[in-house]
Parts: C-alpha cells; structure tokens; sequence
C-alpha cells in the first residue's frame, strides 16, 4: 500500500539499524512519547533490533492510561443516568473505573456507544433533542481540535442537550515534569508526530534548550521510529541538543494554525492530574467561560466514590520511564488485559498491554 | 429445485401480498392463517424440495451408513443487507462451511428465522430469495424450517438460525488436534474482507471502492482438497470471528504445537489494508465469511496450493506458514520488518484507538 509500505520495508529498516549501531558509542536512554509509538516498537520488535547500548523507555503518552480513575467513574455514572446517550472513541470503553467499566453500564441497560468522530455526537443530538448526549472528550493535543470543532458547531446550532466530560492532555508539560524528576533517566526524546502536526514544535524549544536534551519529532511507521531513534542517538552522540523534525511529512514548526486557533477559543489549560504520576502544573485543558454550559461535569451532579489504586501496580513509574513493564511484580500473573490492575495494562497504547499482547513476558 | 423454477422465483415479486401485510406482524408467528400463509407462499416456495414438501414438524432423511457431521449457527448482524451479500445468503454459507470444516459433505440444512414484528415483508422476501440461491449454489438443501415473531423492540430485525448435517467420508480426519510440526499453513484467499465491509458500512466509511463481503460456500473447494489429498488434509478451519489469529491461537493450543506465519505471505486486498489502517484494526483478527485455513502434510503443500487456486473462491490462495514443534500454544508472526512478535488471542472485540 503506497505511503505505508516504503515505511515497513525490511531492507530499509534494517540498514538503519545496521548505521545505528555504527554510531553509538556510550549508554543512552531514549523516551517514545506516544503510546502507538510503543506499540509499533514492540509490535514490529524494533527495540530488539537495538545495540544493547541502547534503552528505550515509554512515555506518558497513551490518554486513556492516564485519565484519573475519579474521571472515568464519573463518566460511568453519567453514562449510568437513563436521559443520557454517552459517547466515546472505542479504547475508552473497556477501562475500568472503582465499580464498572463503559461496556458493563451498555450491558446493564446503559445508551453507551463508540463514534469515531465528536461530530457524530453532535449530529446524535441535534436529532433527537430529547436525550442528553454527553461525549467523552479523552486525548492529547491531536483529538482535540476535533472536540473543539464539535463544541463550536453545538453552539451554532445552539444545543442545549449536547455536552462533553474533558479529559484532555497536554505532552509539553508532561514532558518538562519528567525531566524535572530527579530521578530522571532519560537522555533524549521522541517527541509524538500526530501531536506536533496540530501544534507545531516551537513548544518544544525552551524544553530542549532549559534541559540540553535532543527532541526530534518522529512518526508512527517503523521506518519513521528507526530514523528518529537515528536522529535522537546522532545528537546525543555529537553532544547537541534542540529540536529536530523526523515526521516531516505531516509537521512544520508551526503546526496547524486554523486548529490551534479553534484551540485557543474553546480551551484554557489547567492543572490536571494523571493517573499514577499525580498533579502537573497546566498540563490539561478546561473549557473557557463561553463553553462551560457544555461541561459535562458541571451539568450533571453525581455522585462517584473512588476507590484507591491496587499498591502493587506500578504504572506511574512506567508512565514516567522509571520502569518497565517487566518489572512489576504483577505483571503477566494478577494483571493482565482480561483483568487489568492498572491502565498501561487495558489500553491497546499502553506499554503493558503492548509487552503482553506482543509476547514480551 | 430445478433452475428454470428458480428463475422464475426470482423473477416473482414477494409472493405474500405486500399491499394487505407491508410487514410482519405478531400473528406471522402465530401458527395461524399468517403463518401459513408466510410459510407456504414464501419459504416452502423458496427453497421447494421433496423433504420439504412434505410440510412436517422435521425432514426424513435417507443417509447411507458413516458418520454425521452436526453444526448450528446463529447469525445476527446489522445491517441486515451490506455489499455483496446479507444475513440470508450469509447464513446458509456459515453453516455449509462449518460442515465442510468437518471434513464434511452437507447434506441438508434448516432454517429457524426469528423476525421482529414490523419487519418489511419486501426484506424478509430478499433475505428468503438469497437463502435460497445461496443453498442452491452450495447444492445443499434446506429441507426444514421454524419461525417466530416477537415485540417490535425485542429483536433486531431478523435473527437466523441454519443448522446442518453432513457426511464425512472413509478415511477423512480432520481435527485441530492432528496438527503436527511440519505441516504447512494455506489460507484460501485474502483476509479481512467481510469485517472490513460491514465496519466500513455501520461507520459511513467511503472508500475508493466499495468493500463487499467475502461470503461464499466452501464445500466445494474441500471436496476438491480431500479428494485429492484424503488423510494428507489434518486441519481445515473458517476463521470467521476473531479472524485468522484467534483460529491459530485456538489450533495451536489444542494441538499442542507452535504455528509460525509470515506477515508478508498473508493476502489482504489494498482497499482493506487501507480500510483498516484507518479503523485501527489488524487484518488478522478481523472476521471472514469466505475463506479457510487448511493445514496439510509439507509435502503435499504444493498440490493443496494449486487446488485452491482452482477453485472458484480460491483465486488468491497462498501459503502463510508451518506448524512447529517450538513455542507449543502460541503463534509467532514474522514481521514485514523482519521482527518476530507473539499474535495472542484478543481480551474482547477489537477497539479502534483514540490517535
């Protein structure tokens, strides 16, 4: 298929991987940020094709992984209510919230349903007027445009049964709070390329220059992945830092335009927590003043009680790169996706399903 | 039914007056001059043969001595019509693979409909119309049948339950437990398509083209196989829900073996590569209606190819991998990248990503 193949082409990969290990000469440790980057790593067994030299860790960058678990039981009871059609994109469906999880409220009488587009919801709305149609806005930067789309399009048509539950995140401060930890491992960064599409890279310059630390903006494919670790190992190896574009195909430095202005009316950051790493400083998005009458969590009180995180689960410390799956005592045995105990485990993108779904035990 | 007479079938509008009954009522379940009515003029014309005929609670069937191969399949899909087939013609080359799957020859189906009051009677006579031609083009008949009716609300249009007998000849052995390390891996044709058409269709999806499902009978292209290559046929399977990984996984595991296949060797049409790289779904777990594994003995890998290839729904057929005696329980993909991964079985359904 053309546009997919060049980029899965074993020959290709493998001479990159053959100049790789030409070129590195000390221990690095490399980040992915995104989740569907640790996905095609291990699914296609790129980090074994590696000199040992080389470590990789995964980052934070699976959105349904770090939705706190008070949101996701808010969303089950909202979704619980019977005047409510509660939409989300499919991999929020599956997690487990303190009692239930999406699938089990549809089974149990509940109008849930998977869209693949915000709009879809708004359209569900404006067509049945009666019902309250509220959709679960989970994602980075790269979903949201469409939420925001989908927000402004409900106030054009003046909605008042249309509403959405925000829970979106933000890489930049994400990634400023790992490097700020002292316990930091990590040396360079894969920034994600569906990210940088939407919001350009200019963020990312006072990271690289505050942390002296190379961030190159890398694709999805395994060509993509190979030639960013490439790019990431050659600066770190020359001793530069910045940032620098692998995913050039789709991002420029400035990023799409049109939707970060859609972005900047409908949004605000905020502080936001992520589940297992904690509060970090704007790291969310809030609705601003004119479209708070489409908060979700503001229109329906409910009440949620949360219940604590299983102690044994690891998943803040391989959300921040400070561990790998393996090395959770649960992992494979009390956790795994039929019976998750943390969200790395449930989420397709989560690193923990990936070792799992892919064999690593 | 001979073919003149099915043409003719064909040609005929529905035979139950669309004017007095535009759709099914409670009463069309209810044993009555309705149902009667449904079952004369419209099944009992559809799919006439002499078992049929003879309007009993069940068909008389003469079988030689052997053994009977028994399969039932309830089919539930929405939309009930999508491209290149609906739950009709669906139903009917379910069942007659199941058997097939067996190592069977079919020999006669049933067909228990369970409609939703308000049904169209126009869609319940294309669904009767293609159950028909679909049994006739498996030259498998459907000699008895059952139908109810409940609430509107209570169903989803149409449920159809085929369910079917076959024969298996001397000397065939068909089991997931017979595979053995060695033994080479066909599949008949490209993956993933029947998934694809029905995801496609629920999402508003437009492609290029128009994805169509891939449901077609299979008894022929395994008579073909089994004739040729008798007891040398040690697996054959449909993977219909779960795809290809979830048949391997379940072959793998019952046969205690380890199964290798190769990314690069397992056809899937462009337009559902590209179907599904959109859905964030992998090929090789979506559903087909149409196709099979068969695991055979090394050497006579080579002929089964050229069998498929033959038949009419085997144009495409190819060899995806072997059977081996590592890694017992698990199927190990070569990647198109030359790395090697475990294809596990799913916790659930495949759920497109977020980004």
């Amino acid at each position: 298929m053309k546009f997919v193949d060049e980029y899965r082409n074993e020959e290709s990969v493998r001479k990159v991987a053959d100049s790789i290990r030409a070129l590195v000469t000390l221990p690095w440790t490399l980040m992915e940020i995104c989740g569907g980057q640790t996905h095609t790593l291990i699914k296609y067994g790129l980090d074994r094709m590696l000199p040992d030299l080389v470590t990789l860790v995964h980052g934070p960058g699976c959105p349904v992984c770090v939705t706190p678990l008070e949101l996701i039981d808010r969303a089950v009871a909202i979704a619980r209510r019977p005047d409510v059609t509660f939409m989300s994109f499919g991999d929020m469906l599956r997690v487990p919230g303190s009692e239930l999880d999406l699938l089990s409220v549809k089974a149990r009488g509940g109008d849930v349903r998977m869209v693949y587009s915000p709009l879809d919801a708004v359209k569900l709305a404006e067509k049945e007027p009666a019902r309250q149609v509220v959709f679960f806005a989970v994602g980075f930067e790269t979903t949201a445009p469409a939420i925001a789309g989908a927000l402004l399009t409900a106030e054009r048509l003046g909605l008042a049964n249309f509403s959405v539950l925000v829970s979106h995140v933000l890489v930049p401060p994400a990634m400023e709070a790992i490097l700020s930890s002292p316990a930091c491992l990590v040396k360079g960064f894969l920034a994600a390329g569906h990210v940088c599409t939407v919001m350009g890279t200019h963020e990312y310059d006072p990271i690289a220059a505050k942390y002296r630390i190379p961030i190159v903006v890398t694709g999805f494919e395994p060509l993509d992945l190979m030639v960013g670790i490439r790019m990431t190992l050659a600066a770190l190896e020359e001793g530069r830092h910045g940032v620098e574009i692998q995913y050039s195909r789709c991002v420029s430095p400035g990023g799409n335009v049109p939707a970060q202005k859609l972005l900047a009316e409908v949004f605000a950051p905020c502080d936001r927590p992520w589940r297992g790493i904690g509060v970090i400083p704007k790291s969310g998005y809030a609705l601003t003043p004119r479209f708070e009458r489409f908060d979700a969590a503001k229109r329906f009180d409910v009440e949620t009680v949360t219940a604590e995180e299983p102690k044994v689960c690891i998943a803040g410390s391989i959300l921040q790169g400070l561990a790998k799956p393996r090395d959770c005592a649960a992992f494979g045995k009390e956790c795994t996706p039929e019976k998750p105990l943390g969200a790395p485990m449930v989420s397709t993108e989560g690193a923990c399903a990936a070792y799992y779904s892919y064999g690593r035990e | 039914m001979s073919d003149d007479l099915g043409e003719k079938l064909q040609a005929l509008s529905c035979p139950v007056p669309v004017a007095d009954y535009p759709n099914i009522l409670l009463g069309h379940g209810g044993g009555g001059r309705l149902s009667q009515m449904l079952v004369e003029r419209m099944f009992a014309a559809s799919f006439d043969n002499a078992a049929l005929s003879e309007m009993h609670d069940g068909a008389v069937l003469a079988v030689p001595a052997g053994r009977l191969a028994f399969s039932t399949d309830s089919y539930v899909v929405r939309p009930y019509f999508f491209p290149g087939g609906d739950i009709g013609s669906l139903a009917v080359h379910g069942t007659v693979n199941d058997l097939a799957m067996c190592g069977a020859r079919p020999l006669a189906l049933s067909s228990a409909l369970i409609l939703e009051e308000g049904l169209p009677m126009e869609d319940l006579w294309r669904i009767t119309r293609s159950m028909a031609d679909a049994a006739r083009n498996a030259g498998v008949p459907i000699v008895t049948g059952d139908t109810k009716v409940v609430g509107r609300g209570k169903g989803d249009g149409i449920f159809v339950n085929v369910t079917g007998v076959g024969l298996v000849a001397e000397g065939v052995e068909i089991s997931p437990r017979r595979a053995k390390p060695g033994d080479v891996i066909l599949v008949s044709g490209a993956i993933a398509q029947h998934g694809v058409a029905i995801m496609a269709l629920r999402e508003g999806l437009e492609f290029g083209t128009t994805v169509t499902t891939d449901s077609a009978p299979l008894n022929g292209m395994v008579a073909s196989l089994l004739a040729a290559l008798g007891a040398d046929v040690h697996v054959l399977r449909d993977p219909t829900r779960g795809g290809v990984a979830s048949v391997l996984n379940e072959i793998a595991k019952a046969a205690g073996t380890g199964v290798t296949i190769s990314e690069a060797a397992i056809p899937v049409a462009e337009e559902v590569r590209g179907a599904c790289e959109i859905l964030g779904l992998d090929p090789l777990y979506v559903a087909n209606e149409g196709k099979l594994l068969a695991f055979v003995a090394r050497e006579r890998a080579d002929e089964a190819l050229s069998i498929l290839r033959a038949d009419r729904f085997g144009a495409e057929a190819a060899i995806v991998g072997e059977v081996t005696a590592e890694h017992p329980g698990k199927v190990v993909l070569k990647s198109r990248v030359g790395g090697r991964r475990i294809v596990d079985l799913l916790t659930g359904d495949q759920l497109p990503r977020i980004c």
